[in-house]
């Protein structure tokens, strides 16, 4: 017990004291950021969610769309633990824990942006075993709630458990890990299966109600999961003790390769059956690529997130010679990807499916300040959540923290 | 205090568990405990509550009032006065809380004709007078859709149709409420089961159960569910004291809300009250499951329409004509 208390000590001295400038600046803006975000959620919990732009015709907007493309970041992780424990591929064991808590924190923030989004988020008791009534079998939110706590705990145990046992230069028993991290690899894929179910099983949502749903959410997942992965990586390998090898970059890279363009040619399906079949359901997709009677707010976004996703493309392909580095164009079609899939599995995903409402009513959405500011305060508390993590984590891995007895 | 019963089921709790001498200790504790909650709760609130609030302020009572379906009718009696209470503070109006409950035997159906609606919108009018709608923001449960003759194209009907007479030459309107499936989307995907189908077929909300995740309002495809995004405002004169627990008692803020056909008049023999402000004779209200009924006469003889039926949702909601 005491051993224990100890370690969680020097983690948090490890994490807290530091004489690193480039640490304390990222901490410190983060910190700000999540600041203003606890003033602005004070502000909805105060009035209401009316300090939202979010009306009775599109009740879900940027929080569902960033949760959305969160719980593709969190599946993501699912691209290092199968290498790692069924190829074998011992520079990817290297960072599998980095990943895996990249998708903690993701969790982390999924949650948190389903809570800013509740008009009574003190009411996730009445989701409790005991005193709640969870609609588990039927609601697939109540699916969603359980796989993402269950990916939780699971990608909380697994890091977890392995790094307490390098502390304490113990060899991990893999009865207590080896199960659980192939129970994870389908885990990944059921949290973001459930997410698209979420929308995927609603029949009066034509633009939603399609079979493709998963699979697109999970190729997107593949495709941007592994770009964020690159630019973690490329900071740790210039930040820290851990040096990452190239073959670790280069097996990325490849799966971006394969994926990036595999999500352009599920989106071309979809946009290929609603066009060509140009029936009544044609709506939404016309209002997303070209707009409906004058109204175009995503337009600009979607044809922006389209030309990234290309320039991407282009650029991983771009044929080149074979280099250590990673040069800092590859960066740049990351971060391009990354926003390309962000804009279009997030608002481009969620706000079309209420416009034009089942009635016919059309009434535009974009976030307010506010909502603003509630989603950076989220995103800002998951990335120092993650960079706390992975810098501690990094740490015990590379012996700078252990049990010294 | 509202949190009296809390530290009382405690005591009583303590009583039994300890002896006297360490129930005295522990009731300090348990009272220092209840105390240091209750200042915190307060302090919580003053940042969180806004200025002239109708609001309820937080209570443990509240916080863990069970799901309507679980109450005992002691609970029912006990909640239902809280909520008288808290009305009359918050607003200043006294209100009796009813729960009329489903008839053994009786269904509703609600057939409209669409030959008769004119779209004079007085049922809309009547609905937000009867079931105590926020004024602002102003909620609706009925909307009233102007078609084009020659058309069933919802994308091109009109729902804002403004002009001085109806109806307009060349326009017919449709008004479109919950349809209380038989088969319901919305109550399907809630997390928390705070919305479900009563026996009468009525689809209901437990306003102090529901989370405000508004899944159901993705899933509606008649659109016929409301959010309150902000505390609802009513002038003290037109709130209606005669309350339904599940139907029209005032709404918090940040929960759904709907149409439920008037179940606090219906189960007690009235008609909804958008059958009642109806000028034209459109709106027919009635037991499915009598073969006498006019609903049932109707849906026998008449030619009828429904709404998205492709859908699969069985409405207990019908159109016909005339």
């Amino acid at each position: 017990m005491k051993t224990y208390a100890i370690y969680w000590l020097k983690m948090l001295n490890y994490a807290l004291v530091t004489k690193s400038k480039p640490y304390k600046i990222w901490g410190a803006t983060l910190l700000l950021f999540i600041v203003l975000g606890v003033f602005a959620y004070i502000q909805q919990i105060k009035y209401g969610l009316i300090v939202t732009n979010l009306s009775d015709q599109v009740s879900w907007g940027a929080y569902i769309a960033n949760f959305t493309f969160l719980v593709g970041v969190a599946a993501a992780a699912v691209l290092l633990v199968f290498p790692t424990y069924v190829l074998h591929r011992d520079d990817v064991k290297e960072v599998v824990l980095i990943g895996e808590l990249m998708a903690f924190s993701a969790v982390v923030m999924c949650i948190l942006f389903v809570l800013v989004d509740l008009g009574h988020p003190e009411r996730f008791i009445h989701m409790l075993p005991g005193f709640g009534r969870l609609g588990f079998s039927h609601s697939v939110l109540a699916w969603d709630v359980l796989v993402l706590n269950g990916y939780l705990l699971l990608n909380m145990h697994i890091p977890g458990y392995l790094l307490y046992m390098k502390y304490m230069g113990r060899r991990p028993n893999m009865w207590f890990y080896l199960p659980l991290v192939f129970l994870s690899i389908f885990w990944a894929v059921s949290i973001h299966t459930v997410t698209a179910f979420l929308y995927s099983g609603l029949g009066g949502r034509p633009y939603w109600n399609t079979a493709i749903l998963a699979p697109r959410f999970l190729v997107s997942a593949f495709a941007g999961g592994p770009a964020l992965l690159l630019i973690v990586f490329t900071v740790v390998r210039k930040f820290t003790a851990l040096k990452v090898k190239q073959g670790v970059f280069d097996m990325l890279k490849g799966i971006i390769k394969i994926f990036l363009p595999m999500n352009l040619f599920l989106l071309g399906c979809e946009v290929f059956t609603e066009f060509y079949t140009n029936s009544n359901h044609v709506e939404s997709a016309k209002y997303l690529f070209f707009g409906l009677h004058g109204h175009k707010l995503l337009v600009p976004y979607i044809w922006t997130s389209l030309t990234f996703s290309m320039i991407s493309i282009a650029i991983f392909y771009w044929p080149r010679k074979k280099s250590e580095e990673t040069p800092g164009i590859i960066l740049f079609a990351c971060v391009a990807s990354i926003l390309a899939i962000w804009v279009e599995k997030g608002m481009g995903l969620i706000i079309p499916g209420f416009i034009p409402t089942p009635l016919g009513d059309l009434v535009e959405y974009t976030p307010s300040l506010i909502e603003f500011f509630v989603c950076l305060g989220i995103w800002s508390f998951g990335a120092l959540l993650f960079t706390i993590l992975a810098r501690v984590a990094i740490a015990i891995q590379t012996g700078a923290i252990k049990n010294e007895v | 205090m509202s949190n009296d019963r809390w530290t009382k089921k405690l005591k009583k709790k303590m009583e039994q568990s300890v002896g006297r001498r360490n129930f005295l200790k522990a009731l300090t504790g348990v009272t220092a405990a209840a105390c240091g909650t209750t200042v915190v709760a307060k302090a919580v609130e003053k940042v969180i509550q806004p200025e002239n609030s109708t609001e309820v302020p937080f209570s443990f009572e509240k916080f863990f009032q069970k799901h309507y379906q679980e109450m005992s009718p002691e609970d029912k009696k006990r909640v239902f006065q809280r909520i008288e209470e808290d009305t009359l503070t918050s607003r200043g109006v006294k209100v009796n809380i009813k729960d009329p409950l489903p008839i053994e035997g009786v269904k509703f159906a609600f057939a409209l004709s669409l030959s008769k609606c004119n779209g004079n919108r007085m049922c809309v009018e009547a609905c937000v007078k009867e079931n105590n709608q926020s004024h602002d923001p102003e909620i609706q449960y009925i909307k009233v859709i102007e078609m084009d003759a020659g058309s069933f194209n919802l994308e091109k009907g009109d729902m804002y149709y403004e002009g001085e007479s109806v109806p307009k030459p060349g326009k017919f309107y449709l008004p479109v409420q919950c349809h209380q499936c038989d088969n319901p989307p919305c109550t399907k995907v809630c997390p928390v089961e705070a919305t479900w189908k009563e026996k009468d077929g009525i689809v209901v909300i437990d306003y102090d159960w529901c989370i405000g995740c508004r899944f159901c309002m993705a899933a509606c495809p008649y659109e016929a569910r409301r959010f309150n995004f902000t505390e609802p405002k009513l002038p003290k004169e037109n709130i209606n004291p005669n309350q339904g627990y599940l139907s029209n008692r005032i709404r918090p803020k940040g929960v759904v809300e709907k149409c439920t056909f008037c179940l606090h008049r219906t189960r007690e023999g009235l008609n909804p009250a958008c059958l009642e402000a109806c000028p034209t004779g459109a709106r027919k209200f009635g037991n499915i499951l009598d073969p006498n009924s006019e609903v049932s006469q109707i849906l026998k003889t008449k030619r009828v329409y429904i709404l998205k039926e492709d859908l699969g949702t069985v409405p207990s909601f019908f159109y016909y004509f005339d």
